[in-house]
């Protein structure tokens, strides 16, 4: 059974927590293209990484980020957003 | 074949050929390179040397012959899609694959079964008759059923599902089948070989040339090969290729698992799909049940499989099939699905001049094989998009144009 960290909640089973995605920063509505709008709304960095993802511990509704290896699936690191990733 | 088994029965050589032959090397240029030997790849290539007479082409395949989604799904083909511009396109996929058999002179063990889409809600039942609408409008065997109709055809089913969701009809789609997935690629790589093409397995792509926006050659495993048509049929494997020449698309990747039970005595003859309890069902002609879900929950760039699946997939199944109680599961297996955010493919030309995209086929695609194959021959014959793809090219996000194909998403496949 796979096992992720919430940073508030300790170790629990993944099957308490929601995915959201991988995180990316939003560029300003009004000054980009519509061409940087659209691919802000729709590409995603596909290929296999250590990327940075928001999660949910969902009976707690806590929001964080971890750190994965998306090919090895490894949970490298979880921590609360600071505003800073 | 009698008379042979005659001749040859005691014979030390046997007469038949391999189904394709190996090569030793590569050449140093071919007009068209396909990456990957899955059945959409190598679909293309038949059909590039029978249809177009190309045949200076190679397939380049970093495993083996059909060893990436192609031989791991659950072969259910249908049409009855929601869009026009899908429910054309599956619809000629499907008369395709009706003579694939006579055209490779190979048994695929197509199987015509008919296929439910079991309504357990109101909500549901009136998706199928919008569904039924759309297919009928163009042609597409597709009819709304009430419950008695599903319980006439699968007398087994509990059709109250355990009180928990009880079914009240469904949409069903008579020309549903299922096919032997292995004897497809190799029906087609057979084919392809017979006219000229090479199969190179074992072959990896880990690089691609580009020269001021133009295609210039591929770098493999076992080196460079000059070429100005590069046609990517990789499946899972799509983003990481895309990575090499800067192309970037909405594709997302995430592990589609399935899993098949034991031989039982065959009494499931058409193939189910549940929304509402995320479940698809279809007996084997070796009368294993083949079985599959939903995707896995988040990205994972791997075919690992999980105990979650099994334990969720095996609880719906009981919900539906309590007699199933006893019977034991053999194996579970995991592709990688290739995803889109509208549920539809992502074909035809790109940014960069001579590199062509067969992609986003996620949990749906094998039933697309033939189409595929047929409307990417053409593409980069012609260097121009062939009219059934115009609906699924990248540009479609660019310019804010999804095509919504939310037939394929009720479950997936
Ligand atoms: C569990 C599961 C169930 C499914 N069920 C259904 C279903 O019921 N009906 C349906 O229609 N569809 C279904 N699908 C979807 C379907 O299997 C795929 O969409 C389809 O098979 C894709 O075929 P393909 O030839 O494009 O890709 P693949 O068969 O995946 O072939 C791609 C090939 O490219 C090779 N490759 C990758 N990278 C490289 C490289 N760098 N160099 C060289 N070669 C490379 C891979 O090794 C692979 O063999 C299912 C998928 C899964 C995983």
């Amino acid at each position: 059974m796979k096992i992720m960290t919430c940073p508030i909640n300790g170790p629990r089973v993944i099957s308490e927590f929601a995915y959201g995605g991988e995180i990316r920063p939003m560029p300003d509505p009004a000054m980009a293209t519509d061409d940087q709008w659209a691919d802000y709304v729709f590409n995603r960095t596909g290929a296999p990484g250590v990327k940075k993802e928001w999660w949910c511990h969902t009976p707690s509704n806590t929001w964080f980020v971890a750190e994965r290896d998306t090919e090895r699936d490894i949970i490298q690191r979880t921590y609360l957003y600071a505003g800073d990733v | 074949m009698p008379w042979r088994l005659l001749r040859f029965a005691l014979s030390q050589k046997h007469p038949e050929p391999r189904m394709f032959a190996t090569h030793d090397s590569l050449k140093s240029s071919y007009d068209v390179v396909i990456i990957g030997a899955g059945g959409h790849g190598l679909a293309a290539a038949y059909y590039l040397a029978r249809d177009h007479g190309i045949t200076n082409v190679c397939v380049l395949e970093k495993g083996y012959i059909g060893g990436g989604n192609t031989g791991r799904n659950t072969t259910i083909i249908r049409s009855n899609y929601l869009t026009p511009e899908g429910v054309k396109f599956y619809d000629e996929s499907v008369r395709l694959w009706q003579d694939l058999a006579q055209d490779f002179d190979l048994n695929l063990f197509y199987s015509n079964r008919g296929h439910f889409t079991l309504a357990h809600t109101d909500a549901a039942m009136r998706t199928s008759r919008w569904r039924a609408e759309v297919n009928k409008h163009y042609g597409v065997e597709s009819e709304v059923v009430d419950a008695a109709f599903v319980k006439q055809a699968v007398p087994m089913i509990d059709i109250s599902c355990g009180g928990h969701a009880p079914i009240l009809g469904g949409l069903y789609h008579a020309p549903g089948a299922v096919a032997r997935h292995d004897a497809v690629a190799w029906g087609y790589g057979r084919g392809a070989d017979m006219r000229g093409v090479e199969i190179h397995q074992r072959t990896e792509v880990l690089g691609i040339d580009v020269a001021g926006g133009k295609l210039t050659g591929v770098q493999t495993s076992r080196g460079r090969i000059a070429t100005n048509k590069v046609l990517c049929a990789v499946a899972g494997s799509t983003p990481r290729i895309l990575k090499m020449i800067d192309v970037r698309t909405p594709i997302y990747i995430h592990p589609l698992q399935a899993m098949v039970s034991e031989p039982v005595k065959p009494w499931l003859d058409p193939i189910l799909v549940s929304g509402s309890l995320h479940i698809y069902i279809s007996q084997s002609a070796r009368g294993e049940l083949v079985m599959g879900a939903s995707l896995d929950p988040y990205e994972v760039h791997s075919t690992r499989s999980t105990l979650d699946f099994v334990e969720g997939l095996a609880a719906h199944m009981l919900d539906m099939f309590p007699f199933l109680s006893n019977v034991k599961v053999m194996r579970q297996w995991a592709g990688m699905a290739d995803m889109t955010p509208d549920f539809a493919p992502i074909m035809g030309k790109t940014p960069v001049e001579g590199f062509y995209l067969d992609a986003g086929w996620g949990t749906w695609g094998f039933k697309a094989t033939p189409v595929c194959g047929k409307t990417m021959s053409w593409t980069v014959a012609n260097d121009r998009d062939h009219e059934l793809i115009t609906g699924f090219t990248l540009d479609r996000f660019r310019d804010f144009a999804l095509t919504g194909e939310k037939g394929a998403a009720s479950v997936g496949h």
